[in-house]
């Protein structure tokens, strides 16, 4: 057929024979992608009279948009809070192999690391597509520091705005940080970063529940793995947890929680106390460190060393868990298998919630009309058999 | 006239859609002589379509050499609007099958000049060389298209407000809330569908009994419009039981012995 496309004679292609995550469902629908984007063929059909230049059978798979972590210390021997060597080769290693578990944009996640660590990466220029950075630390609480280096934690002195400067030189390519709020002079520094459009996290505090909604109130909007270097839940003060069922929420605003689900660092219990709480708030996140996708053995994170011990790992000579070497795919798996919920909010969790977090849902996260087209083709037993990054096929198993 | 009637909705769709397929069959359409099929919307030929797809994916039956020329669109509803008669026609048929884009023809109610579009819709009827078959439902209150009760029955297509009744029978497409239902809509008109070489009119269910009466067993009538197509040379009706049940007995046992 002569090609008559009006808008664009880039080639078209189309996905068949695959259920799609739309609108929170699996729908035995085709997925159409042009110039990385993925397109509406309704108006292909009647504004332009086009047709599809391709057709890919995906042998009736899922798919589903591609995974977003947005807390990954590293991975296969990169850590990315040693900043040595080249920065930017460490994180397109990484990136390139984490699209096997269905990660298609991530936020390379730095522990408590001293202001030259922090100078020295912000200052490479990370162009590869929508890669942010997670700052976790080193505003944080010295009692619930877990894996982070003691000597490297700082408070809020100068009034918040300034040490935010001076620890992390600039903020141009920042997509979350970690603070404990119950750190005095926080509320600037919570104002500041929120006002900047950057994602305040609440994770390794010592703080209360009042202290908690004080802070989403100035503009937090995530906990950091939940249950995790933060007071237990208590039914006289619920601490942080209980912003999952908080009633001074500012209204249209939303708080996200990260879950570690590896069936380690949270009981599955707990995980679906939470899940069933708050259920459009969970985000799966890896906190995976540099040893994930390494054999057993001693390896560095941070300042620190880590003993990797099948599939725990621990700040060595120690039983405190530093992070988890689980991969993205195994969670969502995970999490489905013992929340019971069903696959779309499984897959959802792991990609519109996230994208959701971090404001960008009108291009990644979904498989809506226009967006990029960063997808995964899943069997049913939600292992990823291959992964596109816009409209490309970058991994196939 | 033939008065087919089927024992239930999905025999009727079934019968529907096989009588289709057999005429582009045996037509045997090719680039230089195209199979034309005007088509409906709304709940009664879903079936039918359903089928049409399930021929066309058994490999019987394609699309590439038919022009089709749809009955009618609402006038301001956006085309992507998920009532709108374009949507319908994408998500329940062209979607599915091996219909090229060029090749389809609906109304745009979001035209500019809309005399100027039922105009040139008319003369692309006429360029494509007239409507071989033109498929058609009727209305509970016995409207083909949207030719409502009082329509001229040697109408064009033209823009029609539409009769109270329709806008009942469409709220439950608009969330029962009458007051989002589109009121004009661009339609072909009766005699535009009376210019069809065949006419296959659907109508499945008890609702549409009463309109099948005065349609078929009263006079040629322009408040019942379906009327009109006794004076057609090749006209089927396809039916289910209930939708006979206004009928006389005499006629139903007339026609039924002829199926056989």
């Amino acid at each position: 057929m002569p090609s008559n496309k009006s808008v664009s004679d880039a080639p078209i292609t189309q996905f068949v024979s695959c259920r799609i995550l739309k609108d929170h469902r699996l729908q035995w629908e085709d997925l159409w992608v042009r110039e990385g984007k993925i397109l509406n063929p309704e108006k292909l059909f009647f504004d332009e009279e086009g047709f599809a230049d391709h057709k890919v059978d995906c042998g009736n798979k899922i798919i589903a948009p591609g995974f977003i972590d947005v807390q990954i210390n590293g991975g296969y021997g990169i850590d990315f809070s040693q900043a040595s060597g080249d920065i930017r080769r460490g994180v397109a290693q990484v990136a390139k192999k984490i699209l096997e578990h269905g990660v298609t944009s991530f936020c390379p996640t730095l522990v408590t690391s001293p202001p030259d660590i922090y100078h020295k990466v912000q200052s490479v220029h990370l162009s590869l597509p929508f890669i942010s950075i997670h700052l976790e630390g080193p505003f944080i609480s010295e009692q619930k520091r877990g894996a982070h280096p003691p000597k490297f934690l700082r408070t809020f002195k100068a009034g918040g705005v300034a040490d935010l400067m001076e620890t992390y030189g600039h903020l141009d390519n920042v997509a979350l940080v970690t603070l404990a709020p119950e750190l005095a002079n926080s509320a600037a520094a919570i104002r500041e970063l929120s006002g900047r459009g950057i994602v305040v996290s609440l994770g390794h505090s010592m703080a209360d529940l009042s202290q908690a909604e004080e802070a989403v109130q100035n503009g937090a909007i995530f906990i950091t793995h939940l249950f995790n270097a933060m007071l237990p839940f208590h039914h006289r003060d619920p601490g942080i947890v209980g912003l999952l069922t908080s009633d001074r929420i500012p209204p249209g605003r939303m708080v996200y929680y990260g879950m570690i689900a590896d069936g380690i660092h949270t009981h599955p219990a707990a995980l679906r106390i939470a899940h069933r709480a708050h259920p459009a708030g969970l985000v799966l996140v890896t906190d995976a460190v540099t040893a994930m996708g390494l054999p057993p053995g001693q390896h560095s994170l941070g300042q620190q060393q880590i003993d990797i011990q099948g599939l725990h790992a621990y700040v060595a000579g120690t039983t405190t868990l530093s992070g988890s070497i689980a991969t993205m795919d195994m969670c969502v798996r995970h999490f489905r298998e013992v929340s019971g919920c069903t696959v779309e909010a499984a897959l959802e969790a792991a990609s519109l919630h996230p994208a959701q977090l971090l404001g960008v849902s009108n291009r990644k996260g979904t498989l809506e009309f226009g967006t990029d087209a960063d997808f995964i083709v899943l069997d049913d037993t939600l292992t990823v058999r291959e992964t596109y990054i816009a409209g490309q096929q970058v991994w196939r198993k | 006239m033939r008065l087919v009637i089927l024992d239930d909705y999905d025999l009727a769709s079934e019968w529907a859609a096989k009588y289709i397929r057999n005429r582009i069959v045996q037509f045997k359409p090719t680039a230089d002589r195209y199979f034309t099929l005007g088509l409906p919307t709304g709940s009664t030929p879903l079936g039918c379509y359903r089928k049409l797809i399930e021929y066309h994916k058994n490999g019987d039956l394609s699309f590439k050499y038919v022009k089709t020329f749809n009955m009618d669109e609402y006038v301001g509803l956006p085309r992507d609007h998920p009532e709108s008669y374009h949507s319908y026609m994408w998500n329940n048929f062209f979607k599915h099958i091996d219909i090229e884009p060029q090749n389809t023809h609906i109304l745009d109610g979001n035209a500019s000049d809309l005399q100027a579009e039922c105009a040139a819709f008319e003369q692309q009827i006429t360029a494509a060389g007239g409507i071989e078959l033109f498929v058609g439902g009727i209305g509970p209150d016995g409207h083909i298209a949207f030719n409502e009760p009082g329509s001229s029955l040697v109408s064009r297509t033209r823009v029609k407000t539409l009769a109270k009744d329709t806008i009942v029978a469409n709220a439950r497409f608009f969330g029962n809330d009458l007051s989002k239902v589109p009121t004009m809509t661009l339609t072909v008109g009766v005699g535009t569908v009376m210019d069809a070489r065949e006419v296959m009119i659907l109508i499945t269910g008890a609702h549409k009994a009463f309109a099948l009466y005065k349609a078929i067993e009263e006079g040629v009538n322009h408040m019942w419009t379906v009327s009109a197509f006794q004076q057609h040379p090749r006209t089927i009706f396809v039916c289910d039981e209930d939708a006979t049940l206004e009928l006389r007995v005499k006629t139903v046992k007339y026609f039924k012995a002829r199926m056989h």
